[in-house]
């Protein structure tokens, strides 16, 4: 809870912060509200929409309500999975409006000592250091492969924790060790005859928990023709710390970032996740008042392109690709499909394989709850969410549930474990699947 | 504050208390009214109807649906074309839009022209008065003159005499086609006079809509269709019915039009394409929103015959007051949206946009025609009703209102204004 100082703060820096041109740009026609995930499980709470959540920001600007509990609870449920933002025929850009309101509440806002020690841990000694991470994602190595995880779940110590946590624990995918973390390659030659040179963003966690799927896809860009630098000074995109009111902190990884990409004579960028891909591509929002970033980062956002469309640009799917018989669909990755505006690329790709079945399912395009760390804050919401999402993979009568984002996958796998549907369903990233469709014929 | 209830007894209840204290209710459904029909200006109760959103029936027998106020227009439609009946009125909202809300409203939509609006398809309600009785208004019939036609009374009474806890609405059997063109003109009056050729060549299209040249510019920006926004202006014209009476049709209408000087007509390959024009047309007010921080729309309608005047009308008054003023609607049925792209925070500029507006009612209203089409009075056009109705007109009004709920709770501050000509944006 904000005290009386805190709130008088806050309402201060809206007025000064938040663009009123912005804010007034929402006619509240209402036409965002049947894609909004928060909305629909709410009941069709107002406030938690986004026509709701502007209202409420205006408000704050206006000085008619103060920045109280139950406007922070409004912005702390919402998603950020910005489904509204393609729908909205006025061009709101709502994302953006949603990620300042909560950096000046984080900003100006007193955490608690323990919620300091947590975020400075994550957002300051943790996520800026690759090196860190391979750490703890070693330390997840011995837990994994020594005996212990199984010991520990036998144990049932995990009921200690809430059912989500204690599930996740089950489905995280079994990481490499230190060792395995540490030879990365930083220049790939492509196979066959060269039609691009991309620079590989190759990700945080991405690099470290779903190392494979990284080497899946640097793997699958050097069968399309590409040659592969990695820059070894690239860090986390940022986008955790901004989506938790760590704009500053977001501001210096985008710096580095853009440093490090900038030397190498390339066509594209290219993510594997979503979720990084769509804050990478914003850094010329990011920066837009820093004079000497500002160019610099509309540069770098111009060359970012996710796996999927590279691959559809270079041909990947006239090759022939096939799969064992099976039920396949697909779950959009929100930040994928509103940002970077990547949703047919994905699908071209998936009902080229020979073999397997494509099939849509209903609201593929609806978020699936996992948002970042939003699974773990707003537990309640996103199994809701998630359950309704499930709903919808059982109609299709998927075997094979194929995501573009390391979140979706997580939050996908955690769907299936919770269905009791393991060993009948899987959850694969769209790079593993198409991999294991090249196969042999690569 | 909010009152969700769950049933008519319920909602007999809120009233009954509301009633005896004098407290203000405000009905609202989705909150896409035009008309700041829904908002509390006088405080007091706002009652949603998010627990009373279900589909009853569907009375094929009959060619009825009966549903509570809380179900979204589209979910009608699409319930109903399920069974090969058709549900016609669609206003532009039809996706978040309340059943409610648009018998409330009284709400149009695209389909007007041929099919009619929201009234003519309400058979039978359900109402809540304001001192908590409950009372049934018609019937599934087509013939029904026992007393007074409340239904109709209570249609587009914008929440002030009642509240609607049920509906039977009458159906249609489905079309079986629909074409879909796009005529595009690089003069607005030629346009606009190809609507009026087409209906006085005794032809009925379903559609018939007009977006002018920064109305496309905007609506293109956001749909990213390829409309061609260098026209300036484009004719949207649909037909359905039977396979070879629809093909005729469309084929006179393609005439008509470029003998009207279009520079070229286009037809819709696949359904997808047309539902991506009709897509397109409906989020014009809102992707008009774009163009600058305050969007007012106005919603004059002239008789068909008067709208080559009315457009020209309109562009004088705007270049007269050096304001932008984007019109598009349903020309087909002489119901057109200019809209005025103005900033609400500069005085000078709201002043010259009121002015404006009272010119281009006074002018439809001079050529036979209303104030509003479809979107309601509300607090919006309220101070500008006596233009249309004159003083006996309101007093007559106001008799049925203050009837049926002498202690003014329903909707207060809606439709009746507390004085003439005083405009609600710069109120402030």
């Amino acid at each position: 809870m904000s005290t009386l100082e805190e709130k008088q703060l806050i309402q201060a820096e809206f007025k000064k912060r938040m663009d009123e041109n912005k804010l007034l740009n929402c006619m509240r026609c209402g036409f965002c509200l049947p894609t909004c995930p928060t909305y629909i499980e709410s009941g069709f709470q107002e406030s938690h929409s986004p026509r709701g959540r502007i209202a409420l920001m205006k408000a704050v600007v206006d000085g008619l309500i103060e920045p109280d509990e139950d406007f922070e609870r409004s912005l702390n449920m919402c998603l950020g999975c910005r489904a509204c933002e393609p729908v909205c025929p006025s061009g709101v850009n709502y994302g953006h409006m949603l990620e300042e309101a909560r950096d000046i509440i984080n900003q100006n806002k007193k955490h608690s000592f323990s919620a300091n020690l947590v975020r400075n841990t994550v957002f300051k000694g943790l996520f800026p250091f690759q090196s860190r991470i391979r750490t703890l994602t070693s330390l997840l190595s011995i837990y994994q492969q020594s005996g212990i995880q199984k010991m520990v779940q036998k144990s049932g110590m995990l009921k200690l924790f809430p059912e989500s946590l204690a599930t996740m624990e089950k489905i995280l995918p079994k990481v490499p060790n230190r060792k395995e973390m540490k030879q990365r390659p930083d220049h790939l030659e492509p196979l066959g005859v060269k039609k691009k040179k991309v620079a590989f963003f190759s990700g945080c966690l991405m690099d470290s928990m779903f190392m494979k799927t990284n080497d899946a896809t640097m793997k699958l860009l050097q069968i399309a023709g590409c040659e592969i630098v990695i820059p070894k000074t690239q860090t986390c995109c940022g986008a955790l710390h901004a989506h938790s009111g760590e704009k500053n902190d977001a501001r210096e990884l985008a710096k580095k970032n853009i440093t490090a990409f900038e030397e190498a004579d390339i066509d594209y960028i290219i993510t594997n996740a979503g979720g990084c891909g769509a804050f990478l591509i914003d850094y010329d929002h990011l920066l837009k008042d820093d004079s000497n970033w500002s160019d610099r980062a509309k540069a770098f956002s111009k060359k970012l392109k996710d796996i999927s469309s590279i691959l559809v640009e270079l041909d990947f799917h006239q090759k022939e690709l096939t799969l064992p018989s099976q039920i396949i669909t697909y779950q959009d990755s929100c930040h994928l499909r509103n940002v970077m505006k990547t949703a047919t690329e994905p699908r071209m790709l998936l009902k080229a394989i020979q073999g397997s079945a494509y099939i849509e399912m209903k609201n593929a395009d609806s978020c699936c709850g996992s948002a970042g760390i939003y699974n773990i804050v707003e537990s309640e919401m996103s199994m809701k969410i998630l359950d309704t999402k499930m709903v919808n993979v059982k109609e299709a009568n998927a075997k094979t549930i194929v995501t573009a984002n390391p979140g979706c996958l997580l939050q996908m796998k955690l769907g299936i474990e919770r269905e009791g549907l393991t060993g009948n369903m899987r959850a694969v990233h769209i790079v593993d699947l198409l991999l294991e469709a090249v196969g042999e014929n690569s | 504050m909010q009152s969700l209830p769950r049933n008519t007894e319920e909602i007999s209840n809120v009233l009954t208390l509301c009633n005896e204290y004098k407290i203000p209710i405000v009905p609202r459904g989705s909150g896409t009214n035009l008309c700041a029909g829904t908002c509390p200006t006088e405080g007091g109760i706002v009652l949603l109807f998010k627990h009373l959103n279900k589909i009853l029936e569907i009375d094929e027998e009959n060619l009825t649906v009966t549903v509570q106020p809380g179900v979204i227009t589209l979910d009608i439609t699409r319930a109903v074309e399920e069974k090969g009946l058709f549900y016609p009125p669609d206003p532009s909202s039809m996706k978040i839009s309340t059943i409610g809300g648009n018998i409330n409203e009284n709400s149009g939509g695209l389909r007007g022209l041929k099919y009619g609006v929201t009234r003519d398809y309400v058979l039978a309600l359900e109402i809540v008065l304001a001192n908590g009785e409950i009372i049934r208004t018609g019937g599934k019939l087509a013939k029904d003159v026992a007393g007074y036609d409340l239904t109709r009374l209570f249609v587009g009474s914008e929440g002030t005499l009642g509240i609607i806890t049920e509906a039977t609405l009458k159906l249609i059997p489905k079309p079986e086609t629909k074409k879909t063109i796009l005529a595009h003109y690089t003069d607005l009056e030629a346009a606009a006079k190809s609507v009026s050729k087409i209906i006085a060549s005794k032809i009925i299209p379903t559609t018939l809509e007009f977006l002018d040249q920064p109305t496309l510019e905007a609506v293109e920006a956001f749909a990213q269709i390829g409309l061609p926004t260098d026209a300036k202006a484009i004719l949207l014209i649909e037909q359905d019915g039977p396979a070879e009476i629809v093909a005729k049709d469309i084929e006179r209408i393609i005439e008509i039009c470029k003998s009207e000087n279009a520079v070229s007509v286009e037809a819709a390959k696949t359904e997808e394409e047309a539902e991506a024009l009709r897509t397109a047309r409906r989020a014009a007010l809102s992707a008009l929103a774009r163009l600058r921080p305050t969007t007012i729309l106005e919603d004059a309608t002239v008789p068909r015959s008067e709208i080559a005047s009315m457009v020209k009308a309109i562009n004088e008054i705007a270049e007269k007051y050096k304001l932008w003023i984007c019109t598009f609607g349903h020309a087909g049925d002489g119901n057109l949206h200019p809209t005025c792209l103005t900033d609400t925070r500069n005085k000078d500029e709201i002043e010259r946009v009121e002015k404006a507006f009272e010119e281009i009612f006074a002018k439809s209203i001079e050529l036979g025609g209303t104030i509003t089409g479809e979107h309601g009075v509300g607090v919006m056009k309220a101070p500008y009703l006596e233009m249309k109705l004159g003083q006996a007109g309101i007093a007559a009004m106001q008799a049925i209102k203050s009837s049926l709920d002498p202690n003014n709770i329903m909707n207060p501050g809606k439709i009746f204004a507390k004085e003439t000509r005083k405009r609600v944006v710069v109120s402030k």
